[in-house]
């Protein structure tokens, strides 16, 4: 096979009469539009339109026909004293979620939150019960070693090179055999009794309890302004900071965030810091209201916490780690869960019902969006 | 009746023809060298032969029989087999060569589900047998050199009764000698009446090898070869034009120096090299695949250290250890691989054209650390107009664009800010011809700072640059003072 001069230079120009024909401008929307097999016909983007408004708008649609189904088979499940104890119930899991949330926007993951919660109720016991300190001291002391546990992890997943999912769980088994070790494996509470014989001789800061027991005007639990606080704070910082910013951007794709010259180490450090003082606030909350160091407490709150993030990827459609999405997925699976018990559903159906709503709310976020991209 | 019949095969990608009617035949038992630039339509072509891609319309066949695979597995079994320029596809580290080998036959059940290590040597043998090769069986495939890993793909695809065996830029990462007993191996299988599809741009290959070239261009072959090969007269068929009207605008004008690299080596046995740029010049790199060209960039944006050799920029020493360092100083790159390197994943934050644009001048555009304010969407307005961005707006998805409006929007980010020295690696990939002119203009419009480009597309150097150096095993072989001089026999052997 060959070619003949005229051929070959015949179609010389060819490739490039087309770039002379073309229009310059933005308003000229070219061909690579993606272009929706809905688009077009004006009765099925109205569908479309509501089909995305349903998607989007899902888990507040549902929460809000719970409420009612809830309500109308309970009427006292709408009392204001109900609606702030199921805030109240999800706060820990809130502020664990969103410390979570932030750590899933680098791109990593944090499994040490409940074990940091966990061994944070025991610190802030030992801290008073032991060394005697007061509420203060004691809730400055456990942020910073909730901050510590993060830039350990941080370490040895920005140094170190360990996988995220590796490292945090390694440090959630560490955290949990080493919260059992000041005290021989025993719950702390005023007057414990200490593995060398002595008996502990402080008790709880009646201020420090005011943290889990008092409520605003009698009836917003400082709890629940703590995980609205925390809400807030990490929603500007997310989705309004330059910070945020580049925090997702490490996770979106930290090749082009490090050649684009941020410190992705830096900013995964900042996320995991993060991570952990929120686990170790959550950890004063719950050590606040139960009021004594319980070596078991805070056995479910990783997977809850994991959960709300998770459910926070269907709201608003985002299909992606968002602090108000992780706050809504808390209070979905709260408000959930108190009208099934009024509606005296068997304590042990609790974790099947978390796990269905879990299922349903990824089904959501990945099976039905899909189409929208 | 010829092994294989390519006949008006067509295949588009959303608007972009990238095959438009391509038609060829290969006989048993011939080399033939197929050519052409990036976006000639040369992967499109290999990816509907191997399987991986389906023809629009056009027919193929094999042996006389009708062919349309919907597999590389269905492409393999009537005798087609293409071995990818990049090694790490024939098999991971952590296999034994004879894993390698055999790798197909686990994966389509031709061996029983139990097997022992004595069969899988002895099967690996007769499989290099076949071949002709010597390679060790119970080396770890990740121990192996680049040539020995393109051996084991072509023994493997010789054991499946390859008839047809495409290689894809087969020497790119090969040494000299290494690449000679490639193309000894590959003269010998040859003689066995294999056919094999070639493609590449090193002419000296071509010529050592080649039974005949077929040129690609704008999705279709535009000119044959026949041994003797032409190869200037290939290229000019390649490029379209003739190599003395492919430059773009005289500029003899050269601004002071911005930029010198002395007596640098990329690598500690690579050769040392020189390496001065001035403003407002744009001067290309070119060389294969693996030649050192992203190194070099990478070097001196700081993401990679040197082996050797000390950097000036504007006079003062400059030894940048981070990207943020090279980006204060004043030098900025575009790098390889736009989805890799620039580009946040689909629904994503900041996957819009602003926060593209926006990402390393977050700091500078937004002092106080809030995002308030209409900045990055401004700047992108300013980009959308100044490069022809085809997008309904600075708020729109990047993956909403064609690839070479993605890459306009890259090209945006480092223009946002002035920079002294600007680095840009295969800017031109995945790019149509279009917006390859667009950007080529706005490279070459400004004259404040110094552009260095690296390529492994001759043509897209010629296009782009005032200023044409060759790169060859992490050594820069060949520096044409203007591009005149430039012709196909300055590529390295």
């Amino acid at each position: 096979m060959t070619a003949t001069d005229s051929d070959i230079f015949g179609k010389e120009d060819a490739p490039y009469a087309s770039d002379q024909s073309r229009a310059p401008g933005r308003q000229d929307v070219g061909p690579e539009k993606p272009v929706t097999a809905l688009s077009g016909d004006g009765q099925v983007t109205w569908l479309a339109g509501v089909l995305g408004f349903v998607r989007s708008g899902a888990v507040f649609i549902l929460l809000a026909a719970l409420i009612m189904i809830f309500t109308t088979a309970q009427p006292a499940f709408i009392n204001l004293s109900n609606l702030m104890s199921i805030l109240q119930a999800v706060s820990v899991v809130a502020i664990l979620g969103a410390g979570v949330t932030v750590t899933l926007a680098v791109g990593g993951f944090d499994l040490s939150i409940g074990a940091v919660a966990a061994s944070s109720v025991m610190a802030a016991s030992y801290a008073m019960i032991v060394w005697r300190l007061n509420g203060f001291e004691t809730v400055l002391l456990v942020l910073a070693f909730g901050a510590v546990v993060g830039l350990v992890n941080a370490l040895l997943i920005v140094r170190l090179k360990v996988p995220d999912l590796l490292a945090t769980l390694a440090m959630m088994f560490l955290l949990s055999g080493l919260q059992l070790i000041p005290t021989a494996g025993r719950s702390i509470s005023a007057g414990l009794i200490l593995p060398d014989g002595t008996k502990a001789s402080g008790t709880y800061d009646p201020l420090f309890l005011l943290i889990g027991r008092y409520s605003l005007f009698a009836t917003v639990p400082v709890s629940v302004i703590l995980m609205a606080l925390v809400a807030l704070l990490l929603f500007v910082l997310t989705e309004r900071t330059r910070v945020g910013r580049l925090l997702f951007a490490t996770g979106g794709n930290e090749v082009a965030t490090r050649l684009a010259g941020a410190s992705t180490v830096r900013l995964k450090t900042l996320a995991y810091v993060i991570s952990g003082t929120l686990a170790s606030l959550g950890g004063i909350v719950i050590a606040a209201r139960v009021g004594r160091g319980d070596v078991s407490s805070g056995g479910s709150l990783l997977m809850d916490a994991v959960a709300a993030a998770l459910i926070g990827y269907a709201v608003l459609g985002l299909r992606r780690p968002n602090v108000l999405g992780t706050i809504a997925g808390a209070v979905f699976v709260g408000v959930l869960l108190n009208g099934l018990t009024m509606l005296n559903a068997p304590y042990y159906t609790q974790d099947f019902v978390k796990g269905a709503v879990l299922v349903g709310a990824l089904a959501l976020t990945y099976g039905l969006n899909r189409s929208n991209t | 009746m010829p092994l294989l019949r390519v006949d008006q095969l067509r295949r588009s990608f959303a608007q972009t023809k990238a095959l438009n009617g391509v038609s060829l035949t290969i006989q048993r038992g011939e080399i033939v060298a197929l050519m052409g630039a990036n976006g000639a339509g040369k992967s499109t072509l290999v990816k509907i032969l191997s399987g991986v891609l389906a023809a629009d319309s056009g027919t193929v066949q094999m042996k006389g029989h009708s062919f349309s695979p919907r597999s590389p597995a269905e492409a393999a079994r009537a005798g087609i087999v293409t071995v990818h320029q990049s090694t790490d596809l024939v098999a991971a580290a952590g296999q034994t060569v004879a894993d390698a080998l055999l790798l197909n036959c686990f994966a389509n059940r031709s061996l029983p589900f139990f097997v022992s290590r004595a069969g899988i040597r002895k099967q690996a043998q007769a499989m290099l047998a076949i071949a002709g090769f010597d390679l060790p069986l119970d080396r770890d495939f990740g121990d192996l050199s680049a040539a020995d890993r393109q051996l084991v793909g072509i023994a493997r695809a010789l054991g499946n009764r390859a008839d047809l065996l495409i290689l894809d830029e087969p020497t790119a990462s090969l040494s000299a000698s290494e690449s000679d007993r490639l193309f000894e191996i590959l003269l010998r299988l040859r003689r066995t009446g294999l056919a094999i599809l070639y493609i590449s741009h090193r002419t000296a290959d071509l010529a050592a090898i080649a039974d005949r070239a077929l040129v690609m261009r704008g999705g279709v072959v535009v000119g044959a070869f026949a041994r003797p090969i032409d190869f200037d007269r290939a290229i000019e068929t390649m490029i379209g034009r003739s190599l003395e009207s492919a430059r773009p605008g005289e500029r003899t004008a050269r601004g002071e120096a911005v930029f010198t690299l002395r007596d640098a080596r990329l690598l500690p046995d690579s050769p040392a090299f020189d390496l001065s740029l001035h403003a407002g010049e744009v001067v290309a790199i070119t060389g294969v695949l693996g030649a050192g060209k992203s190194r070099l960039l990478s070097s001196i944006f700081g993401t990679q250290p040197l082996a050797q050799g000390e950097m000036v920029l504007d006079g003062r020493r400059y030894a940048p250890k981070t990207a943020a360092d090279a980006i204060v100083a004043g030098v900025a790159m575009a790098a390889e691989d736009r989805h890799r390197s620039s580009l946040m994943p689909p629904s994503w934050p900041g996957n819009s054209i602003a926060a593209t644009i926006s990402l390393p001048h977050l700091a500078r555009w937004y002092r106080h650390g809030f995002l308030f304010g209409d900045r990055e969407k401004r700047e992108a307005d300013k980009a959308i107009d100044r490069l022809h961005i085809k997008a309904s707006g600075p708020l729109a998805s990047i993956w909403t664009l064609s690839g070479g409006n993605q890459q306009k929007v890259v090209l945006a980010r480092w223009e946002a800010e002035p920079s002294r020295l600007l680095l840009l690696d295969e800017p031109f990939q995945g790019v149509d011809v279009g917006a390859r002119q667009d950007i080529i203009q706005a490279i070459r419009s400004r004259s404040d700072r110094a552009t260095l480009i690296a390529t492994s597309d001759p043509e897209e150097a010629i296009e782009v640059a005032d200023r044409i150096l060759v790169m060859d095993r992490h050594g820069l072989v060949a520096a044409t003072p203007d591009r005149l001089a430039f012709a196909p026999e300055g590529l390295p052997a």
